[in-house]
């Protein structure tokens, strides 16, 4: 078969009855639910939905650092429950809420993170990187010296460092001025044209999830209460952006409260 | 869901990766020369006053003249395993205080690699410290701990065994129950001060305490020690038990590591943890 066709259309990511549930048996609570998804290879998937939705309890979970309660995970056609090990070298993942060592240098955490997935000619990849994201002048500088714009690119950067065919990103231009945030965005649609790469991100940004993704997962109380493509979520609850239909489902109001009914 | 990963694989290494984690905490060290004072500051003031009581003692009792080293050997090989297993909770705690567990173990470094670097690095921390002081120690109070030759290698790495089975198991207990049980990486080794006979012989215990000492490395190694610098005899039989002992001990506290770090997996705390 066709190399390119077969990652067309494969998916990279297959969700199936993905749960955690926390707390005692006799008062659990479900941080999600019961998931299921396709993140077709080569895509960019939208996790959306409020605080509490379930979205970085996902993301934990495709990574590894959670383990399930219930469910099972493949990326890149490996059982990431079993094997994902061997998977991990092809991942890579980006969070505001996750820090690099402050007082190592921006090139010093590069090199530890290079180190970690054997790439080779680390000093050059780095090179490479700081120049593709603007920030060769920084990589000297101790990573928590970093304005909050700085510590995105350079985070990207991390994320980057081993050409990852599989990219989860936890809010990636959180905290962002519009103009970096911007610049983020083209980035990464720079290096999905490139690449191919599977992007799974999650984000509160509706303009984002608008210009980059081809699926939108809706998320509330641990499940998956709809998905689409941004335009025909649109179309479907009757509004004008995406935006109102977040707080439709938010909210539970509009056509949301009509649809919540219908299994998906 | 699928059947859990086994054991092996959690262990197997890339030594890519581990030199990889050895880099990380070299640049740490090798980028603060205050941390490194820190590793020779508090040996060094350990010696200094148990060299100065050492001399007094000297002085008054035939014990001390007979082996004027006793209490200078006790004091540097207990602090060389105390540093080692304060050495790896602190390689641990510096990727807890920077938020940076959940870049490495999103990463392909695997538990096993995780531990053996900060195994490792607890290691050097202690030779930084403990080499320095060492050589102080023969300056001022004329008492040189290599003269017991090959056998101060054998004491050594016996202790230091034991100092990673406690280290990388406390390493476990903050990583399950966070930066509220960080006390652990301080207080762990103290527990077992009482019965370690660093400064005293076993037979001095209560019998009943006596057969806890004996259940543990450090017991041996103190024994044996004073065999050679007060008898002249070496006593292979204590190195072999205490090694004996140590293997377990080590594969105990890899273990727990393991066991708490799937803890944590379970319970979601290798995202968010931090200051």
């Amino acid at each position: 078969m066709d190399d390119t066709l077969t990652r067309t259309v494969q998916p990279a990511i297959i969700v199936a009855g993905l749960a955690k549930t926390y707390g005692d048996t006799d008062k659990p609570v479900h941080a999600v639910a019961g998931i299921d998804f396709h993140v077709p290879a080569g895509s960019v998937t939208a996790l959306l939905g409020g605080n509490g939705a379930g979205k970085t309890t996902t993301i934990a979970m495709l990574l590894g650092l959670l383990k399930p309660t219930a469910g099972s995970i493949r990326i890149l056609d490996t059982d990431m429950l079993r094997d994902r090990h061997h998977v991990l070298p092809r991942l890579n993942f980006s969070s505001p809420y996750v820090d690099l060592p402050h007082r190592l240098t921006v090139r010093q955490n590069l090199m530890v993170f290079a180190g970690l997935y054997a790439v080779s000619n680390a000093g050059k990849r780095i090179e490479q990187l700081a120049e593709e994201l603007n920030f060769a002048s920084l990589l000297d500088r101790p990573a928590g010296a970093l304005s909050a714009g700085q510590k995105t690119r350079v985070a990207l950067a991390k994320a980057l460092i081993n050409q990852p065919d599989v990219l989860l990103l936890d809010e990636p231009t959180a905290s962002l001025d519009p103009d970096t945030a911007d610049w983020v965005r083209s980035l990464l649609e720079k290096y999905r044209a490139e690449r191919g790469v599977t992007i799974l991100l999650a984000s509160h940004n509706m303009g984002e999830v608008e210009r980059l993704c081809d699926q939108v997962l809706m998320m509330k109380q641990g499940r998956i209460v709809d998905r689409g493509t941004a335009p025909a979520l649109v179309a479907k609850y009757g509004r004008q952006t995406l935006e109102q239909v977040f707080l439709d489902i938010a909210r539970g109001q509009g056509k949301a409260a009509e649809l919540s009914e219908v299994p998906l | 869901m699928s059947p859990p990963p086994t054991l092996s694989q959690d262990i197997s290494c890339s030594l890519q990766r581990i030199f990889a984690m050895l880099r990380r905490h070299w640049y740490l060290l090798a980028g603060s020369w205050t941390r490194i004072v820190e590793l020779i500051y508090w040996p060094a003031v350990q010696m200094i006053m148990w060299g100065f009581l050492t001399q007094f003692l000297a002085s008054k009792t035939s014990y001390v003249a007979q082996a004027f080293g006793v209490f200078l050997a006790g004091m540097m090989l207990w602090d060389s395993m105390f540093r080692v297993q304060l050495g790896v909770a602190i390689s641990f705690l510096e990727e807890m205080w920077s938020r940076n567990l959940g870049n490495l173990f999103v990463s392909p470094l695997r538990p096993g690699e995780f531990a053996t670097s900060v195994l490792m690095m607890g290691l050097l921390r202690t030779l930084v410290g403990m080499i320095p002081v060492s050589i102080m120690a023969w300056i001022f109070f004329d008492f040189s701990v290599y003269g017991m030759g090959l056998a101060l290698a054998g004491f050594f790495f016996s202790l230091v065994m034991f100092g990673w089975a406690i280290g990388i198991a406390v390493c476990g207990l903050i990583m399950r129950h966070g930066l509220g049980a960080e006390s652990a990486a301080w207080g762990a080794m103290f527990l077992i001060l009482p019965v370690a006979a660093v400064y005293y012989p076993v037979a001095v215990l209560p019998a009943w305490l006596q057969m806890i000492a004996w259940s543990l490395p450090p017991a041996y190694v103190f024994e044996g020690m004073r065999a050679l610098l007060v008898d002249g005899v070496l006593r292979s039989d204590l190195l072999i038990g205490a090694f004996t002992l140590n293997a377990l001990y080590l594969a105990l506290g890899f273990w727990a590591f393991l066991a708490f770090f799937e803890a944590a997996r379970r319970r979601g705390q290798l995202l968010g943890q931090g200051e």
